[in-house]
């Protein structure tokens, strides 16, 4: 069996907001049977956490030229847009 | 209503609020949240410099956006809320496009003191805003008991 897909998850602070996020990432991606390993960090620590990163998903804007897929949302605070992130999210960790 | 009313103290509650900039926001709501002994004084000066920089606006597609500024946990003492609503709004910036300004009507200001742990605080804050009407009719609250009824509805046990 394939190693976990590692999904990075970015928000301002990494108190409350990424927690959020990785959560619904973590149950909606079980519910679809993809494995993933989720971290969590400051979106200014993004790139130093990167290399064996699959995606990142951020709710703010992390620095540029990460060289790995960003998704910045905020569709799992908000609900706007979410099925169609998810369904991105999905496509990048199939890849 | 276990997670709000664990959290959110009525003397942490300000309807119809005036204020002019999200620091005057955060100055209001932090103050009460120090005045009830909940947060260290260098708090509010914290939840500004953040705000500034990694602003906390939520987009909601409607004239009734939401703000949830917050800060470390080392300026935290208790974990908990503060509610505004103001009749005219304030501009916050988006959190996901610093450079989009939101009209904001109602503002959650965190107070969490350990990393991971009061994740249900954001997570009712998030299921509250999905749901239609709940912003309006939390705007729209003219006595405390309104404001626990637009929240109640969400809340589980």
């Amino acid at each position: 069996m394939a190693s976990p897909k590692v999904v990075l998850v970015a928000c301002g602070t990494a108190v409350a907001t990424s927690t959020v996020v990785a959560n619904a990432i973590e149950e909606e991606m079980k519910a679809r049977g993809i494995a993933v390993s989720i971290r969590q960090c400051k979106a200014t620590e993004v790139p130093s956490l990167i290399d064996d990163v699959d995606l990142v998903v951020s709710t703010t804007p992390v620095p540029p030229g990460l060289k790995k897929p960003v998704i910045t949302t905020l569709a799992f605070l908000t609900g706007i847009g979410k099925e169609d992130v998810i369904a991105q999210i999905e496509r990048h960790l199939r890849a | 209503m276990s997670t709000f009313s664990r959290f959110l103290d009525p003397q942490a509650i300000v309807l119809r609020a005036e204020a002019d900039t999200p620091e005057a926001v955060i100055r209001l709501l932090g103050g009460k949240l120090q005045a009830l002994g909940r947060v260290h004084p260098s708090f509010v000066e914290a939840v500004i410099a953040r705000e500034a920089t990694m602003p906390t606006g939520l987009p909601l597609g409607t004239a009734f956006n939401v703000a949830v500024p917050h800060t470390d946990p080392e300026h935290v003492i208790a974990p908990s809320l503060a509610l505004a609503t103001f009749d005219t709004p304030v501009v916050f910036s988006n959190m996901e496009d610093p450079d989009e300004k939101l009209p904001v009507r109602v503002v959650f200001l965190m107070a969490l003191n350990e990393r991971k742990r009061q994740i249900e605080m954001l997570q009712q804050i998030a299921e509250t805003i999905q749901r239609p009407g709940a912003v309006e009719a939390l705007a729209g609250a003219r006595t405390v008991d309104e404001v626990w009824a637009a929240l109640d509805q969400t809340s589980f046990a």
